[in-house]
């Protein structure tokens, strides 16, 4: 479970947000709406503990997530507008390697099949510096498939993604929710989870 | 899923760069080249009086290897930083100290330790002998890695700034002035037919007190750049 009380964020002398409080549970997903600049990724950054926020504390499972330091990393997800892949790598060493950064080891089987399930058959080994916009996005959420993480934080997902992968993601997403999940997302494109109620945080 | 060991993880790390280092070689020839250039440059700018090229030989070959590693200072976290990836090296549930002491041994590898192997070939141009050339080569075993290590506080704190390459190297050069005086110490000692285990002995010592903190003030500083 993951609790946020009365954050307040600012970047430079620009106040982003200010009493910010949601409370999240296992197979609940939560939307941050909001127009550009309104500090969407901010508030995701926060959340993953990259930005000290100015006023407030978040809480995993009931303890301070600045306390929990590595444990609340263990179970978080995080995928930025960067897709932390590297060109000069093969989309199946970049999974590798992103799942060792991550703290576990795929095997190359495993990888494979993930990779296939993403739509990208045949392209395992090829450098990603080949692949286009959207199949690079999708060698970056496949890390989705590999991990055990809890909590999913997602900035913008479907960016360059077709209608397909769309299609997979929000299937993916529905399968992390009901496995007990959680995810906080933004997007700008209309995503439905088949089943769920979604949950809506505007920032203004 | 199998859980990843710490010592799993810094294999994966000096694994991972060594690879990516593989498939862009150019940036690693850039240092060594750069440094055979700049320690070649010597024997024909002050002519060939064997007398003085002995004598500045181990100076040269220290400050053209502290320049050369100046150079590659700001890769160290750049390609990371620009494309994610270290935003991913924060998050990971192991310990940061860990994954930033990985990444310095792989700088080490890729741009200290071919120094080192090649210096004793530069050496004989300015006539050193057999023993000074053994003590140079022992000599920059020891100090490039103290290069690489308080090299890596400066290119975590510069971090996405404009100038960052100057600004590393203003802010880490004073630092490495005692790796400078000793590591050349070493050899002048030989030279002049004295012991030069004091020296060594001094380098050895900033090498494990560099190991044990440089990473853990290299990794909080990533953090502070990140924010």
């Amino acid at each position: 479970m993951l609790e946020v009380g009365n954050l307040a964020c600012s970047r430079g002398d620009h106040r982003l947000f200010s009493g910010l409080s949601f409370t999240l549970h296992p197979g609940q997903i939560m939307q941050v709406q909001g127009a550009n600049g309104s500090g969407k990724t901010s508030l995701l950054r926060t959340l993953c503990g990259f930005i000290q926020p100015d006023e407030g504390q978040i809480f995993w499972r009931g303890k301070r997530v600045r306390e929990l330091g590595e444990d609340y990393f263990a179970e978080l997800l995080y995928l930025g507008h960067l897709n932390a892949i590297k060109d000069e790598l093969s989309a199946l060493e970049n999974l590798q390697m992103s799942a060792g950064l991550a703290g576990y080891t795929v095997s190359e089987q495993q990888a494979v099949s993930v990779l296939r399930r993403m739509g990208l058959q045949r392209r395992e080994h090829l450098p990603v510096r080949v692949l286009s916009q959207g199949q690079r996005r999708r060698v970056a959420l496949a890390r989705l498939l590999t991990s055990d993480a809890h909590l999913w934080i997602l900035d913008e997902p479907l960016t360059a993604l077709d209608v397909g992968a769309v299609g997979l993601m929000q299937e993916l997403i529905g399968e992390h929710l009901s496995n007990g999940g959680m995810t906080i997302f933004t997007t700008h494109q209309p995503l439905q989870v088949a089943g769920v109620q979604m949950l809506q945080l505007a920032l203004s | 899923m199998k859980k990843l060991s710490l010592l799993g993880l810094l294999g994966l790390v000096i694994r991972r760069d060594l690879l990516l280092a593989m498939r862009r070689r150019a940036d690693v020839l850039t240092t060594l080249i750069f440094f055979v250039m700049v320690v070649s440059l010597f024997p024909l700018g002050v002519g060939p009086e064997p007398e003085m090229l002995r004598k500045m030989a181990s100076g040269v070959v220290w400050v053209a290897a502290l320049l050369s590693s100046m150079l590659s200072l700001p890769r160290m976290f750049s390609a990371d930083y620009l494309d994610g990836t270290l935003e991913q090296m924060l998050l990971a549930p192991q310990s940061l100290t860990a994954l930033v002491l990985g990444k310095i041994v792989a700088h080490w590898m890729l741009s200290g330790l071919p120094l080192v192997l090649i210096a004793p070939v530069l050496g004989l141009q300015f006539d050193m002998s057999l023993q000074a050339l053994w003590m140079l080569v022992v000599a920059l075993l020891l100090g490039t890695p103290i290069l690489s290590m308080i090299g890596a506080i400066g290119a975590a704190l510069t971090l996405g700034l404009r100038g960052g390459g100057v600004l590393v190297s203003l802010l880490v050069l004073p630092l490495c002035i005692p790796v400078l005086i000793f590591g050349a110490g070493a050899v002048d000692a030989v030279n002049s037919g004295m012991s030069a285990v004091s020296n060594l002995s001094l380098l050895g010592a900033f090498m494990l007190f560099a190991l044990v903190f440089t990473p853990f003030v290299a990794a909080q500083a990533l953090r502070i750049s990140m924010e």
